[in-house]
């Protein structure tokens, strides 16, 4: 069963001879994994002429944390933002392959970007909070979304959020102040709020400590860390250290291919490819 | 210093050397050079732009003010009908009353001599004046009123010193025997300067003492309202579908092209094309501000494209990605968070196009916008003149008044353009948001 979860790699036929050592490989320390949330099967990106993503197969469990590692460049923030179509938006790109949601391929006809954007919530890696109030910032997306119908329930929506994001206690009482006046943590933290509010089921996070400082990056970890009970969460990040923090499950991309991926125990202490290996202990990257 | 070998045997630079020494000298006087030629190219800007404003000024301001003479028109109830004061003989008690000021000639009639001296259109403002003096209270009759008349253009030029005393007379338009006559009037303390309010509240006059700018800054208003109300939406519009929206093919790209030529059309080409177009194609009234605003549109549209989309590129990528991530759909995107971010730009770009539409002349020219209007326009369907076409028809006129009521007139469009673009700055500087 949990092998199931594992890469397969034999579909890409470029690098079949290690697919039985994924098959082979021990259901290790992984903790109880729920039901996949998303798969993306034969992922192929090109931004204009250029390839970006090349035969990707990835399985992302509900309620875990799966960070996508790799050197810059090699297509980890390209693969997280096919799972909500934010490259829809940019000019040439274009998308070979399935990306299932619940079951759903998300690139066919009938699935609506605006609704898979509320349930697939985005955090980016530079804080970017509207430049309104900190209230209005959480309470956009439930009501763009016709979520809240009174005042209370919105208010309610705004305080829960606000809590999970960990960021209540801060700016309770500064909820009309500009959302851009907070510090850079706690813009993050909005941000976070902001994508909590509309109940989503999966948030994608790029790189969303890479602008913070260490204490602030401390927070958003524990907070990531807090969250993993009831989101599925994909985290692109530079740091393998924070990879090692938060995340159960690790993927490696290297240029746009996907050369590994497993329990991040497993990864980083016993990768089954040289590259990976290379990068982990700091050879290239 | 010892001499330092460089990695891998690179000669090391020997500073105190006399060339190296020379060429930073040379250097450092190229800058100084560059900054005293950037210090004199203002100077000249400046000592330009003053003389401009000094000019302007100097024969302007005298427009400001107006030599009036203060008449004390008797009431007589003989004329007065107190039933319905509405049909009094006014013209007549005006009539008798400008007579006091002059003395009877030998046959006891008013002496038409000295009538020069009086504003011709004096007569119907002293009547107009009595008039609303005496509806208003009636307990005037019998007695007399005391209204003030602009002296006529020559007198006035002559209070002020242009036209002098000491000049021939017959190379002035004014008599000996007037300057008499206007020197007792001064004696009896009747002559004053004021402010010159007809100058906001006139229409066009061919007298100059009367003329106004009234007409002019209301055709003026009207044109660039309608210019406002074309413009500003279509080219809104235009700037976010061709910035958010539109797919980068050539399509796309020869409009952005051709926008940006627009901009550059010289202004008389749009007013040829509201001629040929407008009028006489879809034949829309001639001299009208409606067809005014709308070749002034023609030419503001690129303005506003151009500012529009660049205040939309400056809102960051961010924000757009922050509300997209979260669902909002790619209008939401644009009406909730990257427009109101660009308003200011927007807003900034708007009022510059408008200040340039108020100054344009040429293609109001071209459309009759430079009428003869004595009359306000009542509607943007009414024939109408321009503040700049105002301008154009007084400096074409050889009265002597109308030199000074020209300048007076640009001082009052510079007005209006310093405004527009203060309101602009202020704009920029309070509304931009940081982030």
């Amino acid at each position: 069963m949990l092998t199931d979860l594992n890469l397969d790699l034999s579909a890409s036929g470029k690098l079949s001879n290690v697919a039985p050592l994924l098959i082979d490989r021990p259901a290790g320390r992984a903790e109880a994994i729920a039901e996949i949330k998303i798969s993306a099967r034969g992922v192929n990106m090109w931004y204009g002429s250029k390839q970006a993503l090349f035969d990707v197969d990835l399985e992302i469990p509900d309620r875990t944390v799966t960070a996508l590692i790799g050197p810059s460049g090699c297509g980890k923030s390209t693969f997280l933002r096919t799972m909500n179509r934010m490259n829809d938006a940019i000019l040439g790109a274009r998308m070979e392959g399935d990306i299932l949601f619940d079951g759903t391929d998300i690139y066919k006809g009938n699935v609506d970007p605006v609704q898979l954007r509320a349930q697939v919530g985005m955090v980016f890696q530079k804080p970017n909070p509207f430049p309104k109030s900190v209230y209005d910032n959480v309470a956009y997306g439930p009501r763009i979304h016709g979520i809240a119908l009174s005042k209370e329930a919105l208010d309610e929506i705004v305080e829960i959020s606000l809590q999970k994001a960990g960021l209540w206690d801060e700016v309770k009482d500064r909820l009309q102040d500009s959302g851009t006046s907070l510090s850079g943590g706690q813009q993050q933290r909005l941000v976070i709020a902001r994508a909590i509010a509309v109940s989503p089921e999966v948030i994608l996070m790029d790189e969303p400590a890479s602008a913070l400082d260490p204490i602030a990056t401390g927070r958003i970890e524990e907070l990531i860390h807090e969250l993993r009970e009831n989101y599925c969460i994909v985290i692109v990040t530079h740091s393998m250290q924070q990879a090692a923090r938060v995340s159960q499950r690790t993927a490696f991309f290297h240029m746009g291919t996907l050369i590994e991926a497993g329990d991040t125990a497993d990864v980083f202490s016993n990768p089954l490819q040289q590259k990976t290996q290379d990068y982990i202990s700091g050879r290239f990257g | 210093m010892t001499d330092r070998q460089s990695l891998d045997g690179m000669a090391a630079p020997n500073w105190n050397d006399p060339a190296i020494q020379g060429r930073l000298k040379r250097r450092h006087r190229g800058a100084s050079l560059l900054r005293l030629g950037g210090i004199v190219a203002i100077a000249i800007a400046l000592g330009l732009l003053a003389l401009l404003l000094g000019s302007i000024l100097s024969i302007g301001l005298k427009a400001f003010s107006q030599t009036v003479a203060e008449i004390d028109v008797p009431i007589s109830t003989e004329y007065v009908d107190l039933e319905n004061l509405e049909d009094s003989n006014w013209t007549r008690l005006a009539q008798d009353g400008v007579a006091t000021l002059y003395p009877d000639d030998a046959t006891g009639r008013r002496d038409q001599r000295y009538r020069n001296i009086l504003s011709r259109g004096g007569l119907n403002a002293v009547r107009g004046a009595i008039e609303e003096q005496v509806i208003a209270d009636p307990s005037l009759v019998g007695q007399s009123v005391r209204v003030s008349v602009q002296l006529s253009d020559p007198f006035d030029q002559f209070a002020k010193g242009v036209v002098r005393r000491d000049t021939p007379e017959d190379m002035r338009r004014i008599t000996n025997d007037e300057i008499a006559m206007y020197d007792g009037l001064v004696a009896e303390g009747r002559i004053s300067r004021v402010f010159n309010t007809w100058l906001f509240t006139n229409g066009d006059s061919r007298f100059p003492e009367m003329a106004g700018l009234a007409a002019g800054l209301r055709g003026s208003a009207m044109a660039l309202m309608v210019c406002l109300i074309i413009s500003f939406p279509i080219g809104i519009g235009t700037a976010i579908y061709l910035e958010e929206f539109a797919p980068k093919n050539w399509l796309t790209y020869m409009i952005e092209v051709n926008i940006n030529n627009l901009a550059a059309v010289p202004s008389i080409v749009f007013g040829l094309l509201g001629l040929a177009v407008l009028l006489n194609f879809f034949g829309l009234p001639r001299s009208a501000p409606l067809v005014g605003g709308m070749v002034l549109a023609l030419m503001t549209l690129p303005t506003i494209i151009i500012a529009t989309r660049a205040a939309l590129k400056a809102v960051p990528p961010s924000i757009r990605e922050g509300a997209m991530g979260i669902g909002a759909s790619p209008m939401q995107v644009v009406t909730h968070h990257v427009l109101p971010l660009a308003m200011p730009g927007i807003l900034t770009g708007t009022i510059i196009g408008m200040a340039a539409a108020l100054g344009e002349t040429a293609p109001l020219l071209l459309i009759g916008m430079n009428m003869f209007s004595t009359d306000l326009p009542g509607s943007v369907f009414d024939q109408a003149t321009a503040l700049p076409t105002q301008i154009f028809m007084w400096f074409d006129s050889p009265e002597l008044g109308f030199v000074s009521r020209t300048a007076a007139a640009i001082i009052v469009l510079l007005g209006f353009l310093l405004m527009m673009n203060a309101t602009a700055i202020f704009i920029r500087s309070k509304l931009e948001r940081k982030w």
